[in-house]
């Protein structure tokens, strides 16, 4: 029998969806053999027209990490949906847009200014910006277009499963390629993950706060965190009671608040908003003025809210 | 509905059906009937506005007021500021949370 074909893309993203999938160290081995790769940049040379070439509906599945910010993005995910039988989303930026989907915050215009023209280190007394066509003496060159917003993968196409964190744990990995090959899969949009929410299953929830008790809010550098309480307790933003469990708590384990790379659950449909009520639900500050003035000591507030989910949010950008 | 219940999701949604101005009137300071959703709501008043202006929603296109069920003057009254404020603000370039 053939083996199932399999590809792997990178969009907006850091590369971190990539090292993920080299960091099943043995277990990639399994998984190299199993399957046949017809497109992976990272790791192998494949060149668009391999793809293209390609039956439709050929390859069993391609999971596309990386946010949509590029005209070519959009053209090789709408590529890949056509060639291939199942999309998996995989990573925070895929699923929700990820860091990079906090650009929508700002726009192309203003992001092209600093970086080519403003930024510190740039030197650039032409004012040069790239275009999309460019015309020179060997002919006419041209660019993708930059959008003005960063997308999630399934606001251009169709997806079947979602394999969500910055960047998923190799256990999810292997667990959602397994349930692929033997085709055990849960129903079509489920994300690969458990379903209930990180404080769920964090060591520190014995004293995460039922009711108000914040009185200040505190940043990471500021304090000496308690390792063992809820850090809601010690006043520090955590974005557990707004994300799905299944990461192992790997921040909260070394000592970090969550940030939230894992989404929501299914029953939540905007992370930001479901944990900015989470958090005013336990300031224990009834004073109009003080309760100003708590909020005011939040520094970027929507930036923490939206950490990795801004393009997936109901708003999806700034006006 | 007590403003205790009123998510910020709710309001967003709002705005995002194409709502201009979204305004909530709830039980005065101590008359809540579950006794402290007013003010629970007032915290998310307060980080909700703090939030959509970085959005790049005017802070006035959210209010939260109290008025009781006896107060029919007031009501009108805050209605009526309400309705002002957002017809000077014009409409909410919802389009542009999709480009
Ligand atoms: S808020 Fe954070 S530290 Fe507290 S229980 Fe939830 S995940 Fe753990
Ligand atoms: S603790 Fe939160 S931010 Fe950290 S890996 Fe887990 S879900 Fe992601
Ligand atoms: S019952 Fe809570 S605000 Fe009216």
């Amino acid at each position: 029998m053939p083996k199932p074909k399999v590809a792997f893309y990178w969009c907006a993203s850091c590369g971190g969806c990539e090292e993920a999938v080299v960091d099943l160290a043995e277990d990639i081995l399994k998984v190299v053999e199993a399957v046949e790769f017809v497109l992976w940049p990272v790791a192998m040379d494949f060149k668009i027209k391999d793809i293209e070439s390609i039956n439709d509906g050929e390859i069993a599945v391609s999971f596309i990490n990386g946010a949509i910010r590029t005209s070519e993005q959009e053209h090789i995910a709408k590529l890949l949906r056509r060639k291939s039988q199942l999309i998996v989303a995989f990573g925070s930026c895929a699923h929700l847009g990820g860091t990079p989907g906090l650009a929508n915050f700002t726009d192309r215009k203003k992001i092209f200014d600093w970086v080519y023209l403003k930024a510190p280190s740039v030197i650039n007394p032409e004012g040069t910006i790239p275009l999309q066509k460019t015309t020179t003496i060997h002919g006419e060159l041209t660019l993708p277009e930059f959008y003005n917003s960063v997308f999630t993968v399934d606001q251009f196409i169709e997806t079947d499963y979602y394999l969500p964190g910055c960047a998923p744990p190799p256990d999810l990995i292997i667990k959602a390629i397994e349930a692929i090959l033997y085709r055990n899969l849960p129903e079509k949009g489920t994300v690969l993950a458990p379903d209930k929410a990180l404080c769920d299953s964090c060591n520190r929830r014995d004293s995460k706060p039922e009711k108000s008790v914040i009185k200040e809010i505190k940043r990471v550098h500021e304090v000496l965190i308690d390792p063992e309480k809820c850090f809601l307790d010690q006043g520090i933003i955590c974005l557990g009671p707004a994300t799905r469990d299944g990461c192992g708590q790997r921040c909260i384990n070394a000592n970090m608040p969550c940030r939230g790379c894992f989404g929501p659950t299914s029953r939540v449909q905007d992370q930001g908003a479901k944990f900015l009520s989470a958090l005013a639900s336990i300031i224990d500050i009834n004073n109009e003025e003080e309760i100003k003035k708590i909020i005011d000591s939040i520094a970027d507030p929507a930036g923490i809210f939206y950490y990795y989910a801004l393009p997936a949010s109901m708003l999806r950008r700034r006006i | 509905m007590c403003t205790g219940r009123i998510e910020p999701e709710f309001i967003i949604k709002a705005f995002k059906s194409g709502a201009d101005g979204v305004l909530i009137l709830g039980c005065h300071p101590g008359d809540c009937h579950y006794k402290e959703g007013n003010y629970k709501a007032l915290r998310r008043f307060h980080l909700l506005r703090k939030v959509l202006i970085q959005f790049g929603i005017e802070e006035e296109r959210l209010k939260l007021d109290w008025v009781s069920a006896s107060e029919a003057d007031k009501f009108v009254n805050v209605v009526n500021e309400m309705v002002e404020t957002v017809k000077k603000l014009g409409p909410l370039k919802k389009e542009s949370f999709v480009a």
